[in-house]
């Protein structure tokens, strides 16, 4: 019930960048960063998040790990506008290495280039990789 | 725990909420508001019902004030307020309605 | 930004994408990132440009757990110690592991 106590915490806003750079379901690292994100919802920050390398496949339409008996997670990236993050930026670069277009994802994003993407982490206060 | 539901039985985790989403049905819901002695209402329902199809959408249970802004989004202001689903839900609406809809805890509930 | 690589270049391309990423951002290179600071590898040829300009860092206790000698260490990276870590963090954070 995180929303009764968020205006008792006015403080500043930080620039968070949250890093996602593996693929989703052979290692837990994906879904504990989408945790981590819509917790970190709760507290007002300045939240972002990017997807590189492996990471984009995390935003791969049409994957269904329920037949792994796995959490299906993929649909969820569809519910961070809901949670007012809306910064997804994904590395052109790496979509492209990978045969991946923007019509291949879950979600809208922004699609930077590689000098962007190292100009867009260097701008940040925090950044936490997964 | 568990409930028995039209010979179904539907196991629970040690906070009451179901561990198998697919054991849910309305009569699960009835049941279990009858224990915190609460009569479903219609308004309940519309609460219950948007938090399914929330979940099939999303495969998440959303945080209390992405709900209170969704309803008001769909039901309107007069709906889409802490006070209004506080009312419905004395235990909060996530702890309670999430848990009547069948629905795991909200990520991010603490 | 300071950047740190924990993983072998052999292993794993988090050197090479961290690299791709680093614009002025400083480097070090920690656990078993060390491989990547050995003269003559493939690795070492990867940072050779940030390394000139000392913008390559190698955690010394690290190198000698895995009996890498620091005369081994390739040109230009710098060789700290753990109070060079916490320095390095405090001048040149916030820190981003490429994990």
């Amino acid at each position: 019930m995180s929303d009764e106590f968020e205006d008792d915490f006015p403080g500043e806003v930080k620039r968070f960048m949250f890093v996602n750079r593996k693929a989703p379901h052979g290692t837990i690292y994906a879904l504990e960063s989408l945790e981590v994100v819509l917790i970190s919802a709760a507290f007002d920050q300045d939240v972002s998040l990017a997807f590189l390398d492996d990471g984009v496949f995390q935003l791969r339409k049409g994957q269904n790990a329920n037949v792994l008996e796995m959490k299906n997670f993929a649909p969820t990236y569809r519910a961070l506008e809901g949670y007012d993050i809306e910064k997804l930026y994904v590395e052109r670069e790496s979509l492209e290495e990978r045969g991946m277009t923007t019509d291949d994802l879950v979600v809208p994003v922004e699609v930077v280039d590689r000098a962007r993407m190292t100009a867009l982490m260097a701008e940040q206060e925090v950044v936490m990789s997964f | 725990m568990a409930y028995e539901v039209n010979g179904v039985t539907v196991e629970t985790d040690e906070e009451g909420y179901i561990e198998d989403l697919s054991k849910w049905s309305k009569e699960l819901a009835e049941i279990m508001a009858k224990e915190d002695d609460c009569e479903l209402s219609e308004e309940h329902w519309e609460i219950i019902n948007f938090l399914r199809e929330y979940y099939e959408e999303f495969q998440i249970a959303p945080a209390v004030r992405v709900l209170t802004k969704q309803i008001g989004k769909r039901l309107g202001p007069e709906k889409g307020n802490s006070k209004y689903l506080y009312e419905l839900f004395p235990y909060g609406p996530a702890k309670q309605a999430c848990r009547y809809a069948g629905l795991p805890k909200p990520t991010g509930c603490v | 930004m300071l950047h740190t690589v924990n993983k072998s270049p052999m292993q794993t391309n988090d050197l090479a994408s961290c690299l791709a990423h680093l614009g002025d951002g400083r480097l070090l290179l920690i656990e078993d990132g060390v491989y990547g600071a050995i003269a003559g590898t493939g690795a070492a040829k990867q940072l050779a440009a940030p390394a000139s300009e000392g913008r390559v860092y190698v955690l010394g206790p690290d190198l000698e757990a895995r009996g890498v000698d620091q005369s081994t260490v390739a040109d230009g990276v710098q060789v700290v110690d753990y109070n060079g870590f916490v320095r390095l963090v405090a001048e040149h954070g916030p820190h981003q592991a490429w994990v």
